[in-house]
């Protein structure tokens, strides 16, 4: 069977912008070397400034985001306002944590800006919430050795938003060329102050 | 070697399944129905560990009509697909969990928008336009991909049926006895003669 982490394949990547942040996932859903769907996003929208992707088992990715869309529902109401990208963060590690010893198979990744700061804020975790703060940009998935090199390589500081897009999506295409379990297309969001841009990459479809 | 196989149209759902009833290479039965109706636009076809299956099956069946019955309203089948989801993924993390491999086709009460959901035993769900279980997968998902369009009538979803039937007659090593048919559309469920005549032989 091998690593659940692997079976179904798939791709995220965020990065940080001058007063943007992107984020940005691949769309297949396979198991093992078949490839049951490509329309499998793995970005889900936690509140109008903050994202959040899932890559791993995709039965977890789906239980995960169902249990954050809850958790983030009862926070609004209880707080009568929207959660911040660095409290949703630790919400996010926390909730991992709990599943210490029997963990769900996912990396996630956390994107958004800061709504009082106007901060730009992007994380990673792994399966068990140790959060990976970062200032430039953040891999997950089948293809994250492929998106460590692209990002390496096309990555600069202080791109604006129309750059910060063109950069993130060609890490993301070129990186799941290169890996057989992700790929299929691509959902692209753009982050800034007042606005979110979605972009759907049609990519290679083989 | 169970044989599941769905194909939606432009107002309605194909669910087909194997009439074998195996265990091992044995075959007990070969009028086996590996289908059930959710309510009156839901039908659910399965596969996998043998007890699990129609354990399962029925488990699902009865809450959907129950939640109707308590509710008073129509279940979609999207609605459905993520309440079978969620118990297929609180079962995985079990103590002993269902082997069952689903695959779930409706039509909305509503809209009559067809859909088609497929689930597998760890609770992975995919909304597709055509879906195969098993071995099927392998052969008949290379010709749905050539021939399928969003927008078939039922003739054409019902030729595409048969090439895929004959491509599992001709591949596979042991006969799946035919196949149960059922056709999800805005008039309910109908149970469709799927004729099964005459060996199909690789060239």
């Amino acid at each position: 069977m091998g690593s659940p982490f692997s079976m179904n394949g798939g791709a995220c990547v965020a990065m940080v912008g001058k007063d943007c942040v992107g984020i940005a996932c691949d769309l297949r859903l396979g198991m093992q070397a078949l490839t049951v769907s490509n329309n499998f996003p793995k970005i889900f929208g936690i509140n109008d400034s903050v994202y959040l992707g899932l890559t791993g088992l995709a039965t977890d990715v789906a239980t995960v985001s169902d249990l954050f869309r809850f958790k983030v529902n009862m926070y609004r109401l209880r707080e009568e306002r929207n959660i911040s990208p660095d409290t949703f963060a630790n919400l996010v590690s926390t909730s991992l944590y709990e599943r210490r010893f029997g963990p769900y198979f996912v990396s996630p990744v956390v994107a958004g800006i800061n709504q009082t700061s106007g901060k730009p804020f992007i994380c990673g975790f792994d399966s068990i919430g140790c959060i990976d703060f970062a200032k430039d940009f953040i891999v997950s998935g089948t293809a994250s050795d492929q998106l460590f090199g692209m990002c390496e390589g096309l990555y600069e500081p202080d791109l604006g938003p129309d750059e910060l897009f063109e950069t993130l999506s060609q890490a993301l295409l070129s990186a799941v060329d290169r890996d057989a379990l992700s790929g299929w297309g691509a959902h692209v969001y753009i982050i800034e102050k007042d606005k979110v841009t979605k972009r759907l990459l049609k990519g290679r479809q083989d | 070697m169970e044989v599941l196989l769905g194909i939606t149209g432009k107002d309605y759902v194909i669910i087909a399944s194997s009439k074998a009833a195996m265990r091992g290479p044995t075959v007990l039965k070969a009028t086996d129905n590996k289908t059930r109706n959710l309510n009156k636009n839901s039908v659910m076809a399965y596969s996998g560990e043998s007890g699990d299956t129609v354990q399962f099956a029925e488990l699902i069946q009865a809450n959907v009509q129950l939640y109707s019955m308590r509710n008073g309203v129509a279940l979609s089948p999207p609605a459905v697909s993520s309440f079978v989801r969620s118990e297929l993924a609180k079962s995985i993390r079990s103590k002993r969990p269902y082997n069952v491999n689903l695959l779930l086709g409706g039509v909305d009460p509503k809209t009559g928008e067809p859909s088609l959901h497929w689930l597998d035993y760890l609770g992975t769900e995919a909304k597709i336009p055509y879906a195969a279980h098993g071995y099927a997968q392998y052969y008949c998902l290379s010709l749905l991909d050539k021939h399928h369009h969003p927008d078939i009538d039922l003739a054409r979803g019902l030729t595409i049926l048969r090439m895929c039937s004959d491509e599992l007659k001709r591949r596979l090593p042991i006969d799946s006895k035919g196949l149960y048919v059922k056709i999800v559309s805005k008039e309910g469920i109908k149970e469709h003669v799927f004729e099964d005549e005459g060996q199909v032989l690789p060239a």
